[in-house]
């Protein structure tokens, strides 16, 4: 009985704004993950063959510097909110310290040192806050991913304008590292951050807190138990529970999850098998 | 065609034997259309078809020359049409048809006592019905087994010069004769040949004159003068029988492909390239080699008229790019991020970055190895303490 209600009460993990920043970031990635894909292995049988099914090369680099140009807004409005709104016009330090913050403090890389202990049976397992280092990893992977995959791509789509401050053998560079620094992203994302989020035991198949913004009590307590402590302790459990996610949602976002991950990964084994045939 | 002078020798000399002004006495017999051999074929003439061609005005025994008047043996000695037409003849001999039938002359001239002219559309070979009747052989897929010869007629009717031949009816279009030649065809591994592979420009030139022109101004048409037979052709980019128009896609892809033969490794290098990679995409907009080399008149670096000279690269890059500038050409299409020497910032860009991959995903690859085994093994002890416990 104790244990139902435990998995009956829920409480918020994401905003309604955050979960619309991970939906423009996600739709894009994979858009720009399977445009670029195209570009990148196009000597293989399968990209002139989605390339035509979209349209050709001008649909594909059109649809590439669509996403591109929706990330980048995406990516510099949360920038501007936080970093601007909440950090320097609201002065919320919590922004730049503390549990709440995405900015690495000691206590994670005491986590990952904890976490292999674990791995390796030599410990307990560590107890996270709110946010565990690999999520951190994982968000400020986008912040490496923006400044070398988006400088390097605006780069090259207005190579003449670049040229002005650049020279022109910059360009030979910059195709390099967009191509790698998207291999890098794409593998990451849809082999590490769905393995760590979704496919590892204990969130199998997937986690919906992304997409319905709320966790149950007993996600909460396994998987953030210093945070589910601290706001006990400080007496701001109540406010931070809320209903369950209408159902509607669940089904949504479930069926988001599985169009995503399951293309993510058709797209992980293509771009595998053509890197390593080609090496 | 030195036949008058022969046929008027014939005339003077030959027709007091058998008294034929006209053919009639011949015709009486062999007017009819049931007369046979003894082997039973037929040895009827149609005496109006006759009048009708080129030997028209020729009595019988000009070309049956050892039949003296009736009757007449009963295999009378096969004609030979070397007695008038002894140029034609000789450049048989010595061509690959030399030896294909007894008298190779009706294989394309068509039936002996109706030939007409060379320019009549009724001729067999009339240009536009070479192709068909070169067919009749080259495009029999017996015969090719047997003389080991490719199926050229089907490539040839789907070409560009097939398809202006025969669907246009355009006569200045490229038959097979337009480049085998007639009656001395040669075979392609003959030097003398016109389809030999060093003569070939000058034989695609002989209607393709501004090609050709270029193609020699051209590094390859130098070295090919210089006697350098390795150099391309003009059928190595455009093929002999397949030819289409340049425009097309499928041909323009495979393209590159051609130049990367010799030049491998600006081929491989371009490989690496955006150019590359969206060409591959079936976009043809995209650089390929001609695009900055041009197509005939391919020059080196080094010569100052070249497109990719130093001083023409703005110009030749901003074909595409509007708004080239000198440093904007800096740009190597050519780059090879395996040569430190030539291109230090792209060979240690590409270290770092096979670096960062490697260390990214060898920590990740550990870290989520184990993470898998050891929740694995959690769950399960959890799920047995919870069967147990209820």
């Amino acid at each position: 009985m104790n244990e139902n209600n435990s998995s009956n009460r829920y409480y918020r993990r994401f905003s309604l704004g955050q979960r619309y920043l991970h939906g423009v970031i996600m739709s894009t990635f994979v858009g720009l993950a399977f445009t670029g894909m195209v570009l990148r292995f196009s000597h293989t049988t399968w990209a002139p063959a989605v390339a035509h099914a979209v349209g050709g090369f001008a649909a594909i680099l059109f649809f590439h510097k669509f996403c591109a140009v929706l990330l980048t807004v995406a990516f510099l409005t949360h920038v501007g909110y936080v970093v601007v709104y909440r950090g320097i016009i609201k002065r919320d330090k919590s922004v730049f310290w503390g549990p709440n913050s995405m900015i690495p403090q000691l206590k994670d890389l005491k986590d990952l040192f904890g976490q292999f202990r674990w791995f390796l049976w030599l410990g307990p397992r560590p107890k996270f806050d709110r946010f565990a280092y690999w999520e951190k990893f994982d968000y400020w992977g986008v912040f490496w991913g923006m400044a070398v995959i988006g400088f390097s791509g605006y780069s090259m789509w207005f190579a003449p304008f670049f040229a002005r401050f650049f020279p022109g053998s910059w360009l030979n560079i910059a195709l390099l590292i967009h191509g790698e620094e998207a291999l890098l992203a794409a593998w990451f994302i849809f082999a590490v951050h769905f393995f760590n989020t979704h496919l590892r035991p204990g969130s199998f198949p997937m986690d919906l807190v992304i997409f319905t913004g709320r966790q149950t009590e007993k996600e909460l307590k396994e998987k953030h138990p210093e945070e589910y402590q601290r706001l006990l302790e400080k007496g701001q459990l109540q406010a931070a529970q809320t209903n369950a996610s209408p159902e509607w949602l669940t089904i949504l976002g479930r069926l988001i999850g599985v169009v995503v991950i399951s293309s993510g990964f058709v797209l992980l084994v293509l771009t595998l098998v053509a890197f390593f045939r080609r090496q | 065609m030195r036949w008058p002078l022969a046929a008027v020798l014939i005339l003077a000399f030959a027709i007091p034997a058998v008294s034929a002004q006209d053919n009639s006495e011949c015709l009486a017999c062999h007017g009819q259309h049931d007369l046979h051999d003894q082997a039973g074929h037929s040895v009827y003439v149609d005496g109006t078809a006759q009048k009708a061609s080129i030997h028209g005005t020729l009595p019988c025994t000009g070309c049956h020359a050892d039949i003296k008047g009736y009757p007449h043996p009963e295999h009378p000695a096969a004609v030979n049409c070397s007695t008038c037409h002894a140029d034609e003849a000789k450049d048989v001999t010595e061509s690959v048809h030399a030896n294909v039938s007894a008298n190779t002359c009706l294989g394309c001239h068509g039936d002996a006592h109706s030939i007409v002219p060379v320019n009549d559309p009724q001729s067999p070979v009339f240009t536009l019905n070479i192709p068909k009747t070169c067919g009749s052989c080259h495009g029999n897929p017996d015969m090719a087994k047997k003389f080991g010869f490719p199926d050229v007629y089907a490539m040839y009717m789907d070409s560009i010069h097939g398809f202006a031949l025969t669907k246009d009816g355009l006569l200045v279009a490229a038959s097979c004769a337009s480049c085998h030649g007639t009656h001395k065809i040669l075979s392609h591994t003959n030097p003398e040949s016109r389809t030999y592979h060093t003569n070939i420009p000058a034989t695609c030139g002989s209607c393709h004159n501004g090609p050709e022109r270029a193609y020699f101004a051209g590094i390859h048409g130098q070295q090919l003068k210089a006697g350098n037979s390795k150099v391309p052709v003009c059928s190595d980019c455009h093929t002999a029988h397949q030819i289409v128009q340049v425009q097309t896609v499928s041909w323009q892809m495979e393209r590159s492909a051609t130049c990367g033969n010799c030049h491998q490794k600006q081929y491989a290098t371009y490989l690496d390239t955006f150019h590359a990679q969206v060409s591959a995409l079936g976009y043809t907009e995209s650089a390929h080699c001609w695009n900055c080399h041009r197509e005939h008149d391919i020059l080196p670096a080094s010569d100052p008229q070249s497109t990719i000279a130093p001083g023409n690269l703005v110009a030749t890059c901003g074909q595409c790019h509007a708004g080239a500038t000198a440093s904007f050409v800096s740009y190597r299409p050519h780059a090879d991020s395996r040569d430190f020497k030539s291109f230090p910032a792209l060979y240690i860009s590409a270290l770092f970055m096979n670096l960062l991959l490697l260390s990214i995903f060898s920590f990740f690859g550990v870290h989520t190895l184990l993470w898998f085994i050891r929740s694995y093994f959690d769950r399960r002890k959890a799920g047995a303490r919870a069967e147990s416990g209820d």
